[in-house]
């Protein structure tokens, strides 16, 4: 089972490195989004730092909405999905291969990304570090989530932006928590325990919800 | 077990069982929701009659808030009924998935724009309650919040249905939402809350309930029963029409 879990995992990385211009164009996407803020709002280095973590959060919250629909869209249109919904092994453990493999693709580059934006926003180096912690934490959660909105909305018309708008109201625990965490006068210890609880909950639940709304879409 | 019981103590559960379930067939509900509707739209008018009399007439004005807290006898309903239909749709909407029921299915579809409307009145009239006593439209309350949420949650499951052209792939995908929107609820609730305590200083309370006139109470009951008849009318209303656009049964013969 492990290793089948590995090779649908890899089989998603290979396709994802195949067309690198896809992950990369989110990882601009993420990019821009967060250097429109300060022209938005101005240069203002005190501003910004106060603002820096919760735009970094929603900067990387939508950049995964934005990739959340090539999660199963390509494997829709050429039927793999149908062969791993007929496939004799759980449709839970495929698709939470998908899951970790689109993160890996998507969410990690994102979290990577991330430090450098915070510098660029005149974060201090402690408050950095706990973001990227942060987002290392919640991003999976939201593509955890963000694929049961995929799978609800697989092979409809402007599915990606429904997916959205399906996603969005369910991840707003995730970006007040990990948002949260760089401000905590307390300590961001119980931040990342409730991003952590919030991550074996979507783990537990989200690819049984994701591969039932599979099985509706391909009914 | 179930196969030593003997046929004679079956029968008669299963003609009870039979009775109610005879309705769950559409065209046998029709006729049915059809003589229903007038009644709990009438009852609604009544109830709405009485309700608003006891809320402009009968309580007294309050002390602090003048007559702008009169708002309360249809913000306060509002808000309880936005609530409560989310949980009432998404329990029709799982009836519909796990016992592959069409009318639980068309039921929730039908409840979703009520419980939306409410919702939408219930921001509404909070931020026309807000303006006076608080100074301020809006507030990012966790209350308000969780209420604009909630709103997002009705819009998400509408939207989704509108999307999906087959109807059976819409009942079931809207119903696998409605559930895991079911799960998230106390988890966004509780997020909203924590977010907002860390946040917001203690500008405005909201949460120290003042003592409440027994006539207030007993309005704000009226009004809630009101909200109540309208709701079932208005959702049996639009069940008949997605049953008659699905089922193609005729509108006109039922009466």
């Amino acid at each position: 089972m492990g290793s089948l879990l590995l090779r649908v995992m890899l089989r998603d990385l290979a396709l994802a490195w195949r067309q690198r211009a896809d992950v990369l164009s989110t990882l601009i996407f993420y990019v821009m989004v967060v250097s429109l803020f300060p022209l938005g709002i101005g240069p203002e280095p005190a501003t910004l730092r106060v603002i820096a973590p919760g735009v970094l959060w929603v900067a990387a919250l939508l950049a995964a909405m934005l990739s959340l629909s090539r999660l199963f869209a390509a494997d829709h249109a050429d039927g793999t999905l149908e062969q791993l919904l007929l496939s004799p092994h759980p449709l839970t453990l495929l698709v939470l291969a998908k899951i970790t493999a689109h993160w890996i693709a998507s969410g990690l580059p994102l979290v990577l990304m991330a430090p450098l934006l915070g510098v660029q926003l005149g974060m201090q180096a402690a408050d950095i570090g706990v973001m990227a912690l942060s987002l290392a934490l919640g991003t999976p959660v939201l593509s955890l989530i963000g694929a049961v909105g995929a799978a609800l909305t697989v092979g409809l018309r402007g599915a990606a932006v429904l997916a959205s708008l399906l996603v969005i109201p369910l991840c707003i625990p995730v970006l007040i928590f990990g948002a949260g965490a760089v401000d905590a006068d307390a300590g961001a210890a119980a931040y990342f325990s409730l991003l952590g609880a919030l991550l074996v909950l979507a783990l537990a639940g989200a690819p049984l919800a994701a591969a039932a709304a599979l099985r509706i879409a391909l009914d | 077990m179930s196969a030593q019981t003997k046929p004679v103590n079956q029968a008669p559960r299963e003609r009870a069982g039979a009775i109610w379930l005879r309705y769950a067939a559409p065209l046998a509900f029709d006729p049915l929701a059809a003589r229903m509707i007038p009644w709990f739209f009438a009852a609604a008018v009544l109830f709405g009659i009485a309700g608003l009399y006891i809320g402009f007439f009968v309580a007294p004005t309050d002390a602090q808030q003048n007559e702008v807290y009169r708002v309360i006898f249809i913000h306060v309903p509002a808000a309880w009924m936005s609530m409560l239909i989310y949980l009432v749709m998404a329990m029709w909407a799982a009836i519909g998935l796990i016992f592959n029921t069409r009318l639980s299915s068309m039921m929730a579809s039908a409840l979703a724009p009520t419980g939306a409307m409410f919702t939408f009145v219930a921001l509404w009239t909070g931020a026309l309650w807000g303006k006076p006593t608080w100074g301020t439209w809006w507030v990012w309350d966790a209350r308000l919040t969780s209420e604009l949420i909630l709103l997002f949650l009705y819009i998400g499951f509408i939207a989704l249905q509108a999307a999906i052209e087959d109807p059976r792939r819409a009942d079931r995908a809207g119903a696998l939402l409605a559930i895991v929107g079911v799960v998230n609820i106390p988890i966004i609730y509780f997020s909203v809350r924590w977010w907002n305590t860390l946040h917001q200083g203690a500008s405005v309370s909201l949460t120290s309930a003042p003592k409440m006139a027994a006539t207030m109470l007993t309005g704000m009951l009226v009004m809630t029963l009101a909200c109540w008849m309208y709701s079932i009318g208005a959702a049996l209303w639009r069940l008949r029409s997605i049953m008659a656009e699905r089922e193609g049964i005729s509108v006109v013969e039922a009466d």
